[in-house]
């Protein structure tokens, strides 16, 4: 495979409310940002990562296009998926050898609507989505499945918004009090908080990565598997796509300093440490992770991004990125990457 | 454009107006089993599989690969959900076609679909974001000003649109397939029919079909049967709100054929390619695209289409297999434009086959005409 590495990455500085910016106006400084950072204005190819639901509206993908001044016409497609997935298109398209840059970028504006309802609307129109069963309720599934207690969430929480109070992007929230419950067993800080933003990252392959970046997070292993939908055909206590995933990318065949996980909802980081065979030595999200900060579509890109900065700046030498997508866990994305 | 890639399989279901008797699930697998059954392969030979659809708004199911991962056979495999707007279809095979090229994959399958009699896409496409009021309903009162202004530019006649839509509606009396099929389908037929918008008639346009169209591509070492070789592949896209932006005639649309005809040695596609499956969804969109494709000078388009170079027995038979004009499953449309590219140079068209097609251009355009997916497809190795 060619060598691509992730060189330049930038987010915005998420909120939890709506703060009145559309769209297009949300992508504009991060994709300034990566502009700026790896010195490029051009890129071979462009891809994205968002969802029309949260705009409520069709193509809610077309206006970032003007955010982004394409013109000349440029190179580029879209995923109705978390922003991770744009960012493996563009890998795979590097591959190809004739273009040595991309740049991607996700967003989302889950102030807008409401999310844990909306999510519903992701099941199986005829059997599943009629009964209701909305976000936090198969999320509540799953934790009970999961056998996490009490104690060991708390302790997600308290860790993922310590971290995320230290993260200028991420929200300051407080440490979890409570005894209230949103679903059974998972109260309301078990579930990733509600929050508008954007990120996006600059891909380059061999010596441009090199040229344009003075440590590149070097991609050693990028690969995702999608589980059955039914929830009913899957063991909820385990990802057996993640765990695949994770095998693809070859997450065991070193150390790992930093792992980037797409938790958002705080039992879904025992399942996915335990999927990913993510040692304890390995610090797990220092950025504060979903809980902290959960921009929806550009989460998981973030997870990557994050994951990457670590090396860039020095602090790790080799790094997981996490995404998910679909219940329960059903799609999972592992990138691994490299000094 | 990195390893060689072949289409090796195609499936597609009747497109009609309502299918009761199959859920979403059920139609896009009756695509996937065609497809693999074309390539005499099974679930277990497929690597990854990509499937496209237009706004979920459409049916509603968001991110319906979740739930779609089972039918297609997808689980333990990498899936992917391409959305591009009314191109998607073929930004669908491409996005496929690229895992393939880029040495990841030997064999993906790609779907896509749309059941249009479980949506109200002229809805979904009425919904608009914020502050950005629209007066226009649906695709057709978007598209309308922007043939007038051709109309004007190019001094074409007013009977040109109803020459294209009797043409399809011909074609697709030879294809299985095809949602419209009017035996007794003239001129003046088109010409009684209710004005929609200005200047384009009820029978001027795409009907609403449900339908999903799949295919099988595969590497060089992983062929079975009849190839069909991608020689050339590429997207383009450009803003919609663009001062100045040519919406009649495209930079973008003429960038990503440049584009796909320098990877496949095309130097005059008149000439050098056989068929071409282009997306007209509004008859007047052949002449307009005639000429963003350069397969006519700038205002030239619709004497191509008057001289009958167009049809099934001219010299560039376009939309052989009855087009966008006969069978719209919109997500799927882009995809069924590329699938009949192939099945042409494969000669596996049936009774819409150009004789002899060795080349054949595959298109989808969408969003305000500013999104462009096009591939060339031949029978020769490149």
């Amino acid at each position: 495979m060619r060598e691509i590495a992730v060189v330049a990455f930038a987010q915005t500085r998420h909120s939890a409310v709506d703060e009145g910016l559309g769209e297009a106006e949300l992508i504009l400084p991060v994709l300034d940002e990566v502009r700026e950072r790896s010195g490029l204005r051009k890129f071979g190819f462009t891809c994205s990562g968002s969802c029309d639901y949260l705009a409520g509206a069709p193509f809610s993908f077309v206006s970032a296009l003007d955010a982004l001044g394409a013109w000349p016409p440029i190179s580029e497609s879209h995923v109705e998926m978390d922003a991770a997935w744009a960012l493996y298109e563009a890998w795979v398209r590097l591959q190809h050898g004739d273009v040595d840059s991309a740049l991607i970028y996700g967003f989302g504006k889950s102030s807008q609507g409401d999310l844990r309802e909306i999510m519903t609307l992701q099941l199986d129109p005829y059997y599943l989505s009629p009964l209701g069963l909305d976000q936090v309720s198969y999320a509540a599934l799953q934790a009970s499945a999961s056998g996490a207690d009490r104690a060991e969430l708390d302790e997600v929480v308290r860790r993922s918004r310590a971290a995320g109070r230290d993260n200028p992007y991420a929200l300051d929230l407080p440490d979890p009090s409570g005894d209230g419950y949103e679903v059974e067993p998972l109260r309301p800080y078990d579930v990733a908080p509600i929050t508008d933003g954007a990120a996006a990252v600059v891909l380059a392959a061999g010596d441009l990565a090199r040229e344009v970046c003075e440590r590149p997070a070097w991609i050693t292993g990028i690969a995702h598997r999608i589980d059955p939908h039914y929830l009913g055909m899957r063991d909820l206590a385990r990802s057996a796509s993640a765990a695949e995933a994770a095998r693809a990318a070859g997450v065991g065949k070193g150390s790992l300093d930093v792992a980037e996980l797409h938790v958002q909802f705080s039992h879904e980081e025992r399942i996915l440490r335990r999927a990913l065979e993510i040692p304890d030595s390995t610090v797990v999200n220092p950025s504060g992770g979903p809980l902290a900060a959960n921009p929806v579509m550009a989460t998981g890109l973030i997870r990557i991004g994050e994951a990457a900065a670590r090396i860039m700046d020095g602090a790790a030498n080799r790094t997981l990125g996490h995404a998910t997508s679909g219940p329960c866990l059903q799609h999972n994305l592992v990138t691994v990457m490299e000094a | 454009m990195g390893n060689r890639c072949a289409v090796i399989g195609v499936g597609q279901t009747h497109y009609t107006t309502k299918r009761r008797d199959v859920s979403i699930a059920g139609l896009v697998r009756e695509a996937a089993v065609r497809a693999l059954e074309d390539a005499g392969l099974t679930w277990k030979d497929i690597d990854a599989v990509v499937i496209g659809k237009a706004p979920d708004l459409f049916e509603g199911v968001m991110m319906p690969e979740a739930y779609l991962a089972d039918a297609l056979g997808a689980a333990g495999k990498p899936m992917m959900r391409v959305h591009t707007a009314g191109s998607v279809g073929g930004s669908t095979a491409l996005v496929g076609a690229s895992l393939i090229q880029g040495g990841v994959h030997d064999r993906v399958l790609v779907v896509a679909f749309e059941k249009q009699s479980e949506s109200n896409a002229t809805w979904a496409l009425s919904t608009h974001l914020p502050f950005s009021a629209s007066l226009v309903v649906g695709a057709g009162g978007y598209f309308a000003p922007h043939i007038r202004e051709y109309m004007r530019r190019s001094g074409a006649p007013d009977h040109i649109g109803t020459l294209v839509a009797v043409k399809d509606r011909l074609n697709a009396l030879k294809n299985p397939y095809a949602h419209l099929r009017i035996p007794q389908i003239s001129r003046e037929m088109v010409e009684s029919t209710p004005m929609l918008w200005e200047p384009i008639r009820y029978l001027e346009t795409c009907p609403s079909s449900d339908g999903a169209c799949a295919m099988v591509l595969s590497s060089e070492k992983a062929v079975t049967g009849t190839p069909a070789w991608v020689l050339g592949t590429a997207m383009r896209s450009e803003p919609i709100f663009r001062a100045g932006r040519d919406t009649v005639n495209p930079q973008g649309g003429k960038d990503c054929a440049a584009d796909v005809y320098r990877q496949a040695g095309i130097a005059d596609p008149r000439r050098d390619i056989d068929v071409a499956e282009v997306y007209v969804p509004f008859s007047w969109y052949e002449p307009m695209w005639l000429e963003n494709l350069g397969f006519a000078a700038e205002g030239e388009g619709w004497k191509l289409t008057e001289s009958g170079a167009t049809a099934l027995d001219g010299d560039i038979p376009w939309n052989a297999s009855g087009g966008v004009l006969s069978s719209n499953p919109i997500g799927a449309s882009g995809l069924i434009r590329f699938a009949e590219a192939a099945l042409q140079v494969r000669g596996m068209a049936g009774e819409h086959q150009v004789d002899g097609a060795r080349r054949a251009l595959g298109h989808a355009y969408g969003g305000g005409a500013q999104f462009f997916a096009m591939w060339m497809v031949g029978s020769d190795k490149p």
